[in-house]
């Protein structure tokens, strides 16, 4: 697909952003596009702000430079309340999860709902059984988050995230640290709520696998610039170098396995310093 | 987490036992009377020291509290110090040529007013004043008057 | 030498900073107070854990403070035969300093250091983020409900300490050491006035509670968040509350009971 029906047919379009955090600089000119319906991987080393990506798009962070649209709205521009009535429409998944620890399962999947709309109690609990059933966690409704695994915690959190019924809904790593099998329902849960729901996905992840799997389009995003973009296809057959290094795993290529010192043998003899 | 309902009734005490608390602080600990503020009349008394008095310091016959005093101020054309009191209206029959006194309870206690009723048959009410006062003893002015006769005793 | 000033200079500049960065939120916590009106349930909720959690330790405190306060006059005044006054002196030293000052300082350490580490983990397991991209306001819907409970809760508390307090001096100077019972109250109620003592210790408190609350759940929510950040500001909040409550006490006092 050519990149101008690609971004004809956006629902997130981000153009030429920068985003420094002190003297570091974080992203440098970078743009994207986020088709509606698919699901868009953003893939990169840690610490390249692929977090800090998502806090943008939803308006918590502001850029320095460059403009984020979200289904024709720069966030941005918006005024509080506008950019609250967005955000109403965009669930987001955070990578601890985020539950609210002082409510069990129930009342978290709840909670947007009561928080923004006037429903009466028992429509909201079937639409929370609803919500819960979709991830498969309808019996654990009355425990604790302290009492969840990781891998339910973010099932759980998704639910939440989808309560509303979202247009786009925001991945912040969602495989990380989680076992096999863990990692196996979310991405079937990612694949089917995007298939079934027709929600536009964005996941940030290094899972190399797992995303490549489900992705429609992946960017990979490193120094704050993207150095691939393309079908997960396109990506593994990329000319780049440090594309390749990054999605076969390899201890060393472009990113070098040392970090930047003085030769060995020039550190070895020198003496009289305790460092 | 408590049930809400047991968790509604233990805040509900907190804030019972706090109101208590303070009503006991302004009834029991500070008898308060601005609301039940006794009935009662004003009476002038010109001192020419009132020495420590102060506001609301009692007023006293015969070492029980009848009143206390209401304002103090200074007279520039007499010098003198002008003291109004409040006497409680049960104690309507005190005799209009009392003498007003500025005693010390014991030696460091505070100063008060002392009536000493006279013969009169009238009775003082509001507006009146008190004729014959007796100043506070101002006990640096009486050391020195003690030093200054005993030196010229032994002249 | 220059680097010296430098260094002064920054952390003079990163004061001001935060004392701003505190001043725009306790601006915001004020405004979010609008939003509770239609729902208690959120107040009642924090009034138990701020308030009747408090309860217990300012309760034992006030009886032991009473109590030792009602010794220690004793001993103090039966030098110069003034039994009778040790109600004056139990009753103004606590409704006036002990009972607003002691009750806020035990405030910041049971209930502020406990609201900082909620609101700290709150932000470093990004539940206020989390909250924000659902579109929910965390200011309104989790600082200014806690912040109206401890300005509620703490004259609350100070009252109660003081009266229990009062009620230990009596227990030991009554007793236990054969102070008149009927002096006790006597002496004490034509000597202690509403206005001048009980409202000021009431205003005190108040401020106090005012101000511990700020402080305990600025340092939350401006915590770095990792458990190191959240376990330095929850002793940043208990430190602070102590500093700011004693040196108000001062500026309180001295604009309370100068000119007497």
């Amino acid at each position: 697909m050519s990149a101008e029906s690609r971004s004809q047919n956006s629902l997130v379009s981000v153009r030429s952003l920068s985003f420094s955090r002190g003297d570091n600089n974080i992203f440098n000119d970078v743009s994207m596009d986020f088709e509606r319906g698919k699901i868009t991987a953003i893939m990169g080393p840690s610490g390249t702000g692929k977090t800090t990506l998502l806090k943008l798009i939803g308006g918590q962070l502001q850029p320095s430079q460059g403009s984020i649209t979200v289904d024709g709205n720069d966030v941005h521009r918006l005024r509080r309340t506008e950019l609250f009535n967005l955000r109403k429409r965009i669930g987001m998944l955070f990578q601890s999860g985020a539950l609210l620890t002082d409510m069990n399962v129930y009342d978290n999947v709840a909670f947007p709902l009561r928080e923004h709309t006037k429903l009466p109690e028992s429509m909201i609990r079937s639409l929370v059984l609803m919500k819960l059933q979709a991830v498969g966690l309808r019996g654990a409704r009355r425990l604790m988050p302290n009492e969840l695994s990781g891998g339910m915690a973010r099932r759980v959190a998704l639910a939440r995230a989808i309560a509303l019924d979202p247009m786009m809904i925001m991945y912040d790593e969602p495989f990380t640290g989680q076992d096999p099998i863990s990692k196996g329902v979310l991405v079937h849960l990612i694949k089917s709520l995007n298939v079934t729901l027709g929600l536009t996905t964005i996941i940030v992840s290094h899972d190399v696998s797992e995303t490549a799997a489900i992705a429609d389009y992946i960017y990979v995003v490193s120094g704050g610039e993207v150095i691939g973009e393309g079908t997960p296809e396109e990506i593994k057959h990329s000319g780049s170098e440090w594309v390749q290094q990054f999605m076969e795993g390899s201890a060393d290529g472009p990113v070098h396995f040392h970090y930047p010192a003085r030769e060995m043998q020039d550190d070895l003899f020198s003496s009289g310093k305790r460092y | 987490m408590l049930h809400s309902s047991t968790q509604d009734t233990l805040v509900g005490l907190f804030v019972a036992a706090g109101i208590a608390g303070l009503f006991f602080l302004a009834l029991q600990v500070c008898n308060l009377n601005y609301f039940t503020e006794q009935k009662g009349y004003t009476v002038t008394a010109r001192f020419e020291n009132s020495g420590g008095l102060k506001v609301k310091s009692p007023v006293s016959a015969a070492g029980v509290k009848i009143g206390q005093i209401s304002d103090i101020s200074f007279d520039p054309k007499t010098f003198e110090s002008v003291v109004k009191m409040r006497i409680y209206s049960q104690y309507n029959s005190i005799p209009d040529d009392a003498t007003a006194s500025v005693f010390t309870a014991g030696l460091l206690g505070e100063q008060y007013v002392s009536l000493e009723p006279g013969g009169s048959s009238d009775y003082l009410k509001e507006g009146s004043n008190i004729e014959i006062t007796q100043s506070a003893i101002i006990l640096e002015k009486a050391i020195g008057q003690f030093l200054f006769k005993s030196a010229e005793e032994k002249k | 030498m220059l680097e010296l000033i430098q260094t002064l200079g920054k952390s003079t500049r990163a004061g001001f900073t935060k004392l701003g960065r505190g001043t725009y939120f306790l601006l915001q916590t004020l405004t979010g107070i609008l939003e509770i009106v239609p729902r208690p349930r959120l107040l009642l909720n924090q009034m138990y854990s701020v308030g009747v959690l408090s309860c217990l330790i300012i309760s034992i405190s006030g009886l032991f403070v009473g109590m030792v306060l009602g010794l220690q006059g004793f001993y103090i005044l039966s030098d110069f035969g003034a039994e009778e006054t040790l109600g004056v002196m139990v009753a103004a030293s606590l409704v006036r300093e002990l009972g607003p000052v002691v009750s806020a300082l035990l405030f910041a350490g049971r209930a502020g250091s406990a609201l900082t580490a909620e609101i700290g983990l709150m932000k470093a397991t990004e539940q206020l983020s989390g909250m924000e991209m659902m579109a929910v306001d965390p200011i309104k819907r989790i600082i200014s409900p806690r912040f109206l409970a401890g300005v509620i809760s703490m004259p609350l508390l100070a009252a109660l300490f003081s009266a229990i307090g009062i009620l230990g001096g009596q227990i030991v100077g009554c007793g236990l050491l054969g102070v008149d019972d009927g002096s006790y109250w006597s002496q004490m109620q034509s000597k202690i006035d509403f206005f001048d003592d009980i409202i000021n210790g009431v205003i005190k408190s108040f401020v106090f509670g005012f101000v511990t609350t700020w402080i305990a759940l600025f340092e939350g929510y401006d915590t770095i968040p990792t458990s190191e950040g959240v376990s330095r500001a929850t002793t940043r909040t208990v430190v602070n509350s102590a500093f700011s409550i004693l040196g108000l006490d001062f500026i309180l006092t001295a604009l309370m009971f100068g000119d007497d």
